[in-house]
Formats: structure tokens, sequence, C-alpha cells
């Protein structure tokens, strides 16, 4: 059953990956797209679409998007709190924040230079927001983590502005980096970041067995043989290697990794390792089709993805908090 | 002892959204009376406690005080005359105990009076009285559950109404501390107040009241003295449990012996 | 014997409230004398206090009396503003980190300024209409949404920050699409700031706070009340929803007129409360401790931006860095308490 479901929706990521080939500011159509691809760029006129504008966007969406979704769906089974996001908890901010620094101040702008920075600025982001997050009575709980997450964001985002408004040049280049749109990206940050994708998805599956333990609570989870500090720091690794290469490969894109374990929980169940296999499928094709959704809009004009995502989560968000049986906190 | 009743409920429909527990509910609290309502879990007794205290409004019928709706009452005016002690509660950060006992004082104050020397005393004798007087200047939040459990019912005697409310008073205290709480209640009682508890250990209940209010799936199942109603085949069909009932040797009062079960004969 | 112990813990913290805030008030007068003789013609404090009771209009007059005082006194009282604004929402939703400025109502004033800004330019007075309106109208959809049964503090965070990251998308689009100077001045009005306060601007945005302080007073009494739980605060005889709404206008618009004054100034209405909380150790947050916390803060943070830096900054952009200083040392101390 699950398994049925689990093929369809990979046939629904393919054709989300070929509607993003086709659509787009000017629609090119199928027989077109395969005769590209065939052969090879430089080939046909729309070859070059193609080749430096629809691959590596559709190839981001895809990457970013399982790397987003996986991400979202470990920190709301680690943190057990079924309203967390690695953009609403802070962690895509932290390394948002640490790409200006880098292209900002230090001038690195090929994405092999900056990635590091990514990663370090989604584990720094990670750590301040557990640690302040889960701090004193009432610590850990998921209001406490997202406003710790949301204040992180916020100083970040502030602070970052203060730099770049003295550098109007940098101001341009990263308020269209900090939207969140996968238009214009090019191929340049794709294979540097794609090895530490798969990386991050390869811990995550590994450790999605003791994710079911941790989600009974600490406590039983220890009885059933579980480690979980191994578990918190293989999730750790994960988040920060997946979070922080969508942020390097896409911007500071939120909700997705909120939204998408959901579905994918309503559909399964509470197994994370069925959880953590659709949100892989899911994820890709919310922002493959938020991202064609922003192409078709306001055409000829784009409207980033990051933006859909955030005016179709949002509404979802709100949705799940007032499903939520109102407890004083 | 149960001649006139200044608190009841007028055939009352209790909901939480739509889930209905109670409808067509009347129930009426004996003026200075010992009331306990019991039953088990989920049969609408912190409902009933609830609807008593303002604290949900009824979606059909009144709750009355002094043959007034309470809905339509003043808030403080009700605050006056019916103390609460809740179940959940939430204590401020580094609040201290003398300080959130004073909290219950606010009834008694408006804009023009303020604090004085009768609220003064009033926290003192409700600390005492709960013995957290000790306490007085320690954070609430560093106490044991017990003890703040004793703080929070401070707290509803510093509000020195004459009718109290009280939601499993008893939860989180030992042995010792439960009797001790109760036996405040009953001296409370002799003094003339009105109180109201639900309490879930049924031999506290059969010790400690005049009056007990016996519910089963929202509905009343039984009312009256405890020595009058309490009985074996009350608590097998309200409860389900096998018992025998026996004379308490300290307090003359109904004592429940579970049977069956582990020591079946 | 009991009661003289009970009694004296009591006189004790009362005390200790009223020596710290005295002392604030005090410090509050010293920084604004100070801030009042710095700049391009400096002054010494006496000097200060000669000019600003003269009555023959001479030069160092016109300077403290016309140029500086309007945004000393703008930075004491929107400080406050926003001081008392903290206190209120980390109040009502029992958490401090509950603040308009994380929630979010900022983003929608945000939202309002730059939408005027996009079609209107950035006249003063057009943008804070925008911003006035864009801020009430966002906490007024917040609430709405919030609202089942009442208002959990739980609830209306998390709807705040729904719609902060819905608006935030939106704003972004519009930064986007906007020419680059136009961006950048909306950028600067974004990063909040004491630049443009003049007389004109300050006395509508007085008077607005002015109206709203008796309210304050009144509602201190339930706002106290509330802290400890829906329940009790209830069976005290707190009309417990209209209060909570009556604090939430309140709030709103005590955070609504400065921004529109000065744009979004994060972070004093985060930590004043927190700082006045721990100065005073007083139970829960106090009103009085906050507001003074905050002017000083909003004056310190004024003065660094105007006077001690190489360049002068919007105020906003030092109060933002401290923020993270602050989440920085709240860090250090969690970790500490753990280690």
């Amino acid at each position: 059953m699950r398994l049925i479901g689990f093929v369809v929706a990979a046939a629904l990521l393919v054709v989300a990956i070929i509607a993003s080939m086709i659509i787009g500011s000017r629609d090119i159509p199928l027989a077109s797209v395969l005769q590209a691809l065939q052969g090879g760029p430089g080939s046909t006129p729309d070859a070059v679409v193609i080749f430096e504008l629809r691959i590596p966007r559709t190839i981001i969406g895809v990457a970013a998007g399982l790397a987003l979704g996986l991400s979202g769906a470990l920190i709301q089974a680690v943190t057990r709190n079924p309203l967390a996001d690695p953009g609403i908890l802070g962690v895509t901010s932290g390394a948002s924040f640490a790409v200006a620094i880098a292209v900002g101040v230090l001038g690195l702008t090929s994405a092999s230079g900056y990635l590091w920075f990514a990663f370090g600025g989604a584990l720094v982001a990670t750590v301040v927001v557990y640690l302040i997050g889960s701090a004193g009575r009432g610590g850990g709980s998921p209001v406490r983590l997202t406003l710790t997450g949301v204040a992180l964001g916020a100083v970040l985002s502030g602070i970052s502005s203060a730099i770049l408004l003295a550098d109007p040049e940098g101001f341009t280049a990263m308020r269209a980096w900090e939207s969140g749109s996968l238009q214009d990206r090019g191929w340049d940050a794709i294979p540097a970041v794609l090895p530490f994708l798969v990386i991050g998805t390869v811990i995550s599956f590994v450790i999605a067995r003791s994710l079911n333990a941790v989600a009974l609570g600490d406590d039983l989870a220890v009885s059933l043989g579980a480690n979980i500090l191994v578990t918190r720091v293989l999730a750790l690794a994960a988040v920060t290697l997946l979070a922080g290469g969508a942020t390097a490969l896409a911007g500071p894109i939120t909700f997705v990794g909120l939204m998408v374990p959901h579905v994918a929980r309503w559909i399964v169940g509470p197994d994370q390792r069925w959880i953590l296999a659709y949100s892989l499928l899911f994820a890709p094709i919310l922002l493959l089709v938020a991202d064609i959704a922003g192409r078709l809009v306001i055409r000829p004009a784009e409207l980033p993805a990051g933006i859909i995502t955030a005016v179709i989560g949002a509404p979802v968000l709100i949705y799940l908090v007032r499903r939520q049986k109102a407890s004083a906190l | 002892m149960t001649d006139s009743t200044r608190l009841r409920v007028d055939d009352v429909t209790l909901a939480y959204d739509n889930r209905v527990i109670s409808s067509g509910l009347t129930v009426d609290i004996p003026d200075r009376s010992f009331t306990v309502i019991v039953g088990p879990n989920a049969c609408g007794k912190s409902t009933l406690l609830r609807s008593l205290s303002r604290l949900l409004k009824p979606q059909q019928g009144r709750v009355l005080l002094d043959g007034k709706a309470i809905g339509a009452m003043k808030p403080k005016d009700v605050a006056r005359t019916i103390g609460l002690l809740p179940q959940t509660s939430v204590a401020p950060d580094g609040i201290t105990v003398v300080d959130l006992v004073s909290r219950g004082r606010y009834p008694h104050q408006g804009m023009i009076r303020q604090w004085t020397s009768a609220d003064e005393s009033a926290v003192v004798d409700a600390m005492r009285a709960t013995d957290v007087a000790e306490l007085a200047s320690r954070a609430v939040d560093e106490l044991s559950g017990g003890q703040r459990q004793r703080v929070w019912a401070a707290m509803a005697l510093a509000q020195q109404t004459p009718i109290l409310l009280l939601d499993e008073p008893t939860t989180f205290l030992d042995i010792a501390h439960q009797i001790e709480l109760l036996d405040l209640f009953a001296r409370l009682h002799r003094e003339g107040n009105t109180i109201v508890a639900v309490l879930h250990d049924l031999n506290h209940a059969a010790r400690y009241a005049d009056h007990l209010i016996v519910m089963k799936a929202g509905e009343v199942v039984a009312t009256g003295a405890p020595a009058d109603i309490v009985t074996a085949e009350l608590v097998e069909h309200v409860f389900g449990l096998p018992c025998l009932i026996i004379e308490d040797p300290v307090s003359k009062t109904p004592l429940i012996v579970p049977k069956g079960g582990h020591w079946q004969a | 014997m009991t009661a003289t112990t009970t009694r004296a813990p009591r006189l004790r913290d009362h005390r200790r409230i009223r020596l710290v805030t005295a002392l604030l008030a005090v410090a509050a007068v010293v920084f604004a004398l100070i801030a009042l003789g710095t700049g391009d013609f400096p002054l010494s404090i006496p000097e200060v206090v000669q000019a600003m009771f003269a009555t023959d209009g001479g030069f160092a007059t016109t300077i403290v009396l016309e140029w500086r005082l309007p945004r000393v006194l703008a930075a004491l009282a929107f400080g406050a503003a926003m001081g008392v604004a903290g206190a209120i929402f980390q109040s009502l939703t029992r958490n401090p980190l509950g603040s308009p400025d994380i929630i979010g109502f900022s983003t929608g004033s945000y939202t309002g300024a730059l939408i005027v800004i996009t079609l209107v330019g950035d006249a003063y007075l057009s943008t804070a209409v925008g911003a006035l309106l864009g801020g009430l109208a966002t906490a007024f959809v917040v609430y709405l949404l919030a609202y089942r049964r009442g208002v959990q503090g739980f609830r209306l965070i998390i709807v705040g920050i729904a719609v902060t990251a819905m608006l935030h998308g939106l704003n972004t689009w519009m930064l986007l699409k906007a020419e680059t100077e136009v961006a950048m001045t909306a950028s600067i009005w974004g990063a909040g700031s004491l630049g443009l306060i003049g007389w004109q601007q300050a006395v509508p945005a007085f008077i607005a706070l002015a109206v709203l302080v008796p309210f304050v007073i009144i509602l201190s009494g339930p706002m106290r009340q509330l802290e400890i739980g829906d329940d009790a605060a209830k069976a005290h005889g707190v009309r417990v929803e209209p209060a909570r709404l009556a604090l939430l206008v309140v709030g709103v618009a005590l955070t609504a007129v400065v921004t529109a004054s000065t744009g979004p100034i994060a972070f004093v209405a985060l930590a004043a409360p927190q700082i006045a909380h721990r100065l005073t150790r007083s139970a829960g947050l106090p009103l009085v401790g906050s507001a003074l916390t905050g002017a000083v803060l909003l004056l310190v943070a004024d003065f660094v931006a105007q006077h001690l830096l190489p360049n002068a900054v919007p105020v906003g952009l030092v109060t933002i860095v401290s923020g993270g200083v602050y989440l920085i040392a709240l860090l250090i101390h969690e970790a500490r308490k753990r280690l």
C-alpha cells in the first residue's frame, strides 16, 4: 500500500521535472526538450535555454527540495515538535547569514568557496537555537524553540542588512540571493553541494529506525535500546549538511520542511522510515511546483519560489496550530 | 446543615466544543456543607466544578449563586464569594511564595483600595494554615510538587471566600500532607464555610464529606451522606470495582476495601 | 514571630524595586543631559540646563531645545513605549521571547510602509501613516486567526510567525521589484532610525503615547493576574478574554506608534522587560521598570549610533547588534548552567 503510494509519488516527481523543463517565460514543447537533450548543448536554439537555465534550475529544485524535506522531517522527529522547519528554526538563516558574510565581506563568489560557510552557519545556528531554546522551565517546547529560531533569524537578517547597506553591489546581489529564487543560480553550486546532500540523505535513513524510538520520549527510547546521543549527533550532522546545502544552492526557503513531513505522516503514519522516504519525493515536487507557479503567475516576470512556499506554507502552519488543542505553555 | 442552597446548577448542558459532557444536569450544593464530587475518570466531575466556578459557561441552563445567574454577576463580586483552587496553574518566572499567595487578594482590591493590613493578615494566615510560612521568600519554581500545591492552596485560602471550590487538591502530595490539607478544609468547614471538592480517592471522600455527589458518564448517580449512600453495590455499579464496605474505626465513616482480582479468595 | 518573618521579605522586595526604579530614572535623566550636550557644538551639563531654561533665545538654547531635545525625548518616550509593549506581550504569551518584534507586528508595519514608499515615495508623513495602518491591520488579522474560544499565548505566537513569514515574502518581493535607490531607502527605513525626528514628528507621537498611558495603568492589575494562569485569573474575578484583548490592543498600539515614527526598531521590546525583571527581582515583569529600562536602552543606543561610530547609522542597526549580543549572553548563561 505504502509502496504503491511511493511509486505514484515518484511518477508525480517525474511529471514535475518534465513540467519544469517545459514551462517558463517561453514554453518549450516536450519534443524540443528531448531533441535538445539528445543533441547536447548547442544543438538546437532551445538547447541553450534548456542547458543553461532549465536543467540546472530543475536539478536545484529537486536537490534543495529533497534536502529541505528530509531536514524538516529530521528536526520534527528529534525535537518532537510538529511545527519545526529548518527555516523557522533559524537553520537556513544561519546558513544564509554565513554566505552573506562570505560573499559580501570576504568576496568569495564561487559556491565551493561559500559552501563551507553555509554548513558552518547552519551548524552554529542549530546548536544556538537548541541550547537557548531548551533552557530553563518549559524549555525544549515547540514554542520556545520556534521563538528562539525566529529571534536568531531576525538578528542575523538585521545584521546582514546592516553589512550590506554599506555595500550597494553586494546589496543587490544578496537581495536576489535571499529571495529564495531558483532562477539564475547556474551550474556553479551543484557539483560542489550534491555530494554533501547525498551524505546527509544516507545518514538520515541510517538513523531512521532510532528516530522511531526517540519519538516516544527519551526515557522510553533508552529503555528500547536506542542510543540517544549518537542519534542526536548524527541528526545534527544530517540537518547541517542538508539544510546548509539547500541554502547554498537556493538561498533560504521556508516551510517546505514544515509541510512535507506532515503530508507524509498523514499518508503513511508515524513510521519515520516511510516519512523520510515520502518526504524525499514530496518535497522536490512541492518546490518544483512552487517554482513553476512562480514562472506562471506574473508572466513574463517571475515570482521567487521561496515567496510562494511562504504564501502557501503560512496558512498551513496557521491551520496546524488551530487544530492543536490549546494548552498553556 | 443542609437547609439552604447558595450554589446550584440548574438544568445545565456542559460541553467542550461539540463534545457534550453532561446535559440536563441539576445539582444543589448544600450551604455550609463539605461536598465532595466523586466518580470514575471522565465522568464529568471536573467539568461540573468548572461550571460552578465560572470557568465553563453552560451551553444551556444556568449556574445560580444566591438565586442569581453567575454569568450575569460582576466577576469580582463572584470572586469574593467563590474561591477556586484550579487544577492547572502557571507561576510566573521567579515569583516568590508570598507574592503568589498575595495575588489571591486581588478580588478585594481595586484602583482606590490598594494593599491594607486586612490583606496582609489574610496572606499570613493562609500561609500558616498550609504550612508554607517558612518558604515565604523562596521562588515557587524551586519548590517540590507538594510544596507548590500547598502554595496554590494558600493562594485560594487568601481569597477568604465563604465558598471554596477545590479541583483535585491532593495531587502530588504525600499522605501526611494530603491528610493535613483535608483536615484544614474540614476546619474551614467547621468554621462555617462551604467546601466543594473533587477528589479521586473514594476513602478520603467518604471520610471528610458530609455530602457526597457520585457521578458517572456525566450524570449524577447518587447524592447524600456517605454513610447513607456508599454501598458495595454503588461502588461496583459506578466504578466497576467489587468491594466490601466496613466502618473506618477512627472516623466511623464507610471504608471501601477492594476485593477480587489479585486477592481472589 | 511568624508574622514578622513573613512581613519582612515583602518589604525587602518592594524596597529593592523602588530603589532600582529610582536609579533607572536618574540614569535616564543623566544620559539625556549628556546626549543634549553632545554633538557638533558640545555643551557641558550645566550649560545644557542653563540653555534649557534661558529666555534670551541664544544659540545654545536653539541647539538644545530645537535640534536635540525632540530626538532625546523621542528616544526616551519611544524606548519606554517599547519596553512596556514588550512587557505586555511577554506577559500575555508567558514567554520571554514573545515580543512584538519577534512575533512580527513590525513586519506588517514594514509592509504598509513599503506599499506607500513604492506608490507614493518616501515622504515622512505618508510613510508613517502606511506603517501605522500596516501594523494595526496585521495585528488585527493575527488576532482573528489565533482566536478560537479565546487566544492562548502559544497560538498567538505561532500565528504571528506565520503571518510574518507571509508578509516577509511580500516585502522581499516588493524590495526585489523596486529600483535600487527605492529599495535602499526602504531598507534604511526598515532599519529604524531617530534621525528624522524633529518637533513636528515627535509631538503627534507623544500625544498618541500619552493617550495610551492611562490604559496601561488600568490594565496593569489584570495583567498581573493573568500571569498566574487563566483559571486562577478568572477565579479572581478578571474578565480574561476582554482583558487580554485590551492588553493586546494597547501593546500593538504602542508598537505601531513607535514603528510608524521611526521604522521598526528591534530588541528594545525584547530585552528591556527581561533586564528590568532581573535588576528589580520582581515577580513577573515590572511595567515601570521596563519603561525606564527601555528608555535608557534606546537613548544609549541612539547615542552610540549618532556619536560613537565612524559613520552615523540608524539606531535600529545598533539595537539589532545589541540584540545579537543579548542572545549570546543568554546562550552563555544557559550553557554555563548546564555544564
